[in-house]
């Protein structure tokens, strides 16, 4: 945005590292955040999991899916970077 | 009655021992030249690796009073409580970006606090202050419930007096001890220390959640002990399920205190000192691991249920301290060494959070308050020396206030805390995506969110404890005038109105062309790296930020 950084030898870091927080992999990361926050799905008894009902062993399931979504965004805007050192 | 518990105090007090001297020699770990700088007494050198901020953040986070309210929650009301397990599964997605924009923006410009970032994204000294105080007053309750969950396990243990001096004395030597090495190791201690106690709580846990439900007929008949509770007691909102009422309530409120976590002082003084954004997005990924022995633990409350657990007279005559429910279902159902180790991982879990805690609040209070207003040409050195002498009043305060007053105010403050906290959303959070509203509007913003706020707190009552205001953070909607019975979390109708007003204000400000200061942030500064040669570590900022302009 201000004057002289193009010229800079820093300047293609830079400009690479904007592109590293774009991507549409991102766009993952809604579904964990949205998915654990709707009542209706854990809400209930049946079916029990090791005598856990629905209401813990789902909830406590979506720890995963956090985890599952937010490696795979990562590995998956981490191989641009690789590209770029 | 304490000699009935003497392994377990032995035990407990040998490994709080342990800890304390490793707090002291925490000084020398990854030790640099020069420890009189805040990056290095504050931030621990912003240098630390992957596992090293897995141990601090997961033990900042996760702290000593929320092993022991939680599953108390869970104890008293049932499914309600499970808004923890949500709650941290939702919060690493959501800051996975935001986190590793604040970490740039503040390795480049060297912010060592969220208020630094507002004073120079948003050129305003006041915002700045606002936000400051709001941390440091957020933070200060959350200090004292760490004592609190001390105190649980030393009433356990048999460990109580008759004077109000004799029964607080154990806590206040060992505040003093964490005092003295956190005084002289800053971050180190707490980073260090994270990797005993947090390897402590995981093997209790683990032993917890496979031996006790062996001795109390599985987990199926454990949750059936719940529901039997629940169904004959007389409050309508508990149970093991939510029910059409708060469902609501724990959506908002998990949601919430997500959006809440984030913004305490203390948390992000655990994501600066990490070493780079790779660190801190592996960190979303691995963090979890916590909320699932979080969730265990919330189970624990269940067990105690099953156990039939009868919790310790409350200070008051006739009431419960329900927060002595894991601890005395420890009691009841280990052998004497293995709850020992048990309190002592509760008790060290008090300590970590302890110091980050007043490690950030004094960080807030040095770059915010004394930097700005009291001294502004202080040198690096005389702003780790404040900080070191502001951390040993913050924590003065917190014994103060669990040795005169009621507890319970601890934790009312600590529920406004979390209100209040969400309201430095707009210009701390959103400021790091854009610079859109008006600095004079988001200060419109923060006033009404708090004033909102506030009130809707006062206005709920407890009834399970007969008090009339302050009683929980659930605001019945039709208070608003609704034909319902829901109930909404109070901090997301106060940041939403917060928001709304932000932005209306902007609108007029901007249509009466009022100044609006400098962004002293560029767009490429979100984005940096380690690698980036503008990052500079440590005491070579100083020459880069010659180019800032000093006050």
């Amino acid at each position: 945005m201000t004057a002289p950084d193009p010229e800079a030898p820093e300047a293609p870091t830079a400009a690479r590292s904007r592109a590293k927080d774009r991507s549409p992999w991102n766009w993952l990361l809604f579904i964990p955040i949205v998915v654990p926050l709707i009542p209706a799905f854990f809400n209930g008894d049946s079916p029990r999991l090791f005598g856990f009902p629905r209401f813990y062993w789902l909830q406590l399931a979506w720890i995963l899916l956090g985890v599952t979504t937010t490696t795979v965004v990562y590995q998956m805007t981490k191989k641009k970077r690789g590209g770029g050192r | 009655m304490w000699r009935d518990h003497l392994t377990e105090i032995i035990v407990f007090s040998a490994l709080f021992l342990l800890v304390s001297a490793m707090g002291f020699v925490a000084a020398r770990w990854r030790a640099p030249k020069d420890m009189a700088h805040l990056d290095e007494w504050g931030l621990g050198g912003r240098n630390f690796g992957g596992w090293i901020t897995w141990f601090l953040v997961g033990g900042d986070l996760y702290t000593a009073y929320t092993f022991v309210a939680v599953p108390a929650l869970m104890f008293g009301a049932g499914a309600a409580g499970f808004f923890a397990v949500p709650y941290t599964i939702v919060i690493y997605p959501m800051v996975f970006l935001v986190l590793c924009r604040l970490w740039s923006v503040s390795h480049r410009h060297g912010f060592v606090t969220p208020a630094d970032f507002v004073r120079r994204r948003f050129d305003s000294p006041v915002l700045a202050l606002l936000i400051a105080i709001t941390g440091i007053v957020a933070t200060m309750p959350y200090i004292a419930l760490q004592l609190v969950g001390i105190e649980a396990v030393l009433k356990t243990m048999g460990v109580t007096g008759e004077s109000a001096l004799a029964r607080h004395l154990p806590i206040i030597i060992a505040f003093a001890i964490l005092a003295a090495y956190t005084y002289q190791s800053g971050l180190r201690a707490p980073a260090l220390i994270a990797f005993v106690k947090d390897s402590l709580i995981y093997i209790v846990i683990l032993v917890a959640v496979l031996y006790l439900p062996y001795k109390l007929g599985g987990w199926g008949s454990i949750f059936d002990a719940a529901d039997a509770k629940f169904a004959a007691s007389a409050n309508p909102n508990d149970g093991v399920l939510l029910n059409a009422n708060n469902q609501l309530q724990y959506v908002t409120l998990a949601f919430g205190s997500a959006l809440a976590l984030f913004l305490y002082p203390h948390s992000i003084t655990g994501v600066l000192a990490s070493r780079n954004r790779d660190v801190i997005k592996r960190n979303m990924s691995a963090l979890p691991a916590y909320s699932l022995l979080l969730g265990l633990i919330a189970l624990l409350g269940f067990m105690a249920i099953a156990a039939g657990v009868k919790p310790l007279p409350g200070a008051k005559e006739g009431s419960v301290d329900s927060n002595t429910v894991v601890p005395v279902l420890f009691d009841q159902q280990f052998p004497d060494w293995f709850a020992g180790v048990a309190y002592a991982a509760i008790g060290i879990g008090a300590l970590v959070p302890a110091a980050i805690m007043s490690i950030a609040a004094a960080n807030l209070f040095t770059r915010n308050i004394y930097k700005e207003y009291l001294k502004r040409d202080a040198s690096p050195a005389q702003e780790a020396n404040v900080s070191k002498i502001t951390s040993l009043v913050v924590k003065v305060g917190a014994v103060a206030c669990i040795v005169f007053l009621d507890p319970q105010f601890s934790i009312d403050l600590q529920l406004i805390g979390g209100v209040i906290i969400l309201q430095t959303l707009p210009a701390v959070a959103l400021g790091l995506y854009t610079r859109w509203f008006h600095r004079g509007a988001l200060i419109a913003g923060w006033a009404a969110g708090m004033g909102l706020g506030m009130w809707m707190l006062y206005q709920i009552p407890n009834a399970a404890t007969g008090r009339k205001h302050f009683g929980g953070s659930a605001f019945p909607l039709a208070d608003f005038g609704f034909d319902t019975k829901k109930t909404i979390y109070v901090g997301i109708v106060a940041v939403l109105v917060n928001l709304a007003v932000a932005a209306l204000v902007t609108l007029a400000l901007r249509a009466g062309k009022v100044p609006d200061g400098v962004d002293g942030t560029e767009p490429d500064d979100y984005f940096v790296d380690e690698s980036d040669p503008r990052v500079t570590p440590g005491p070579e900022r100083d020459a880069d930020s010659a180019r800032e302009p000093v006050a």
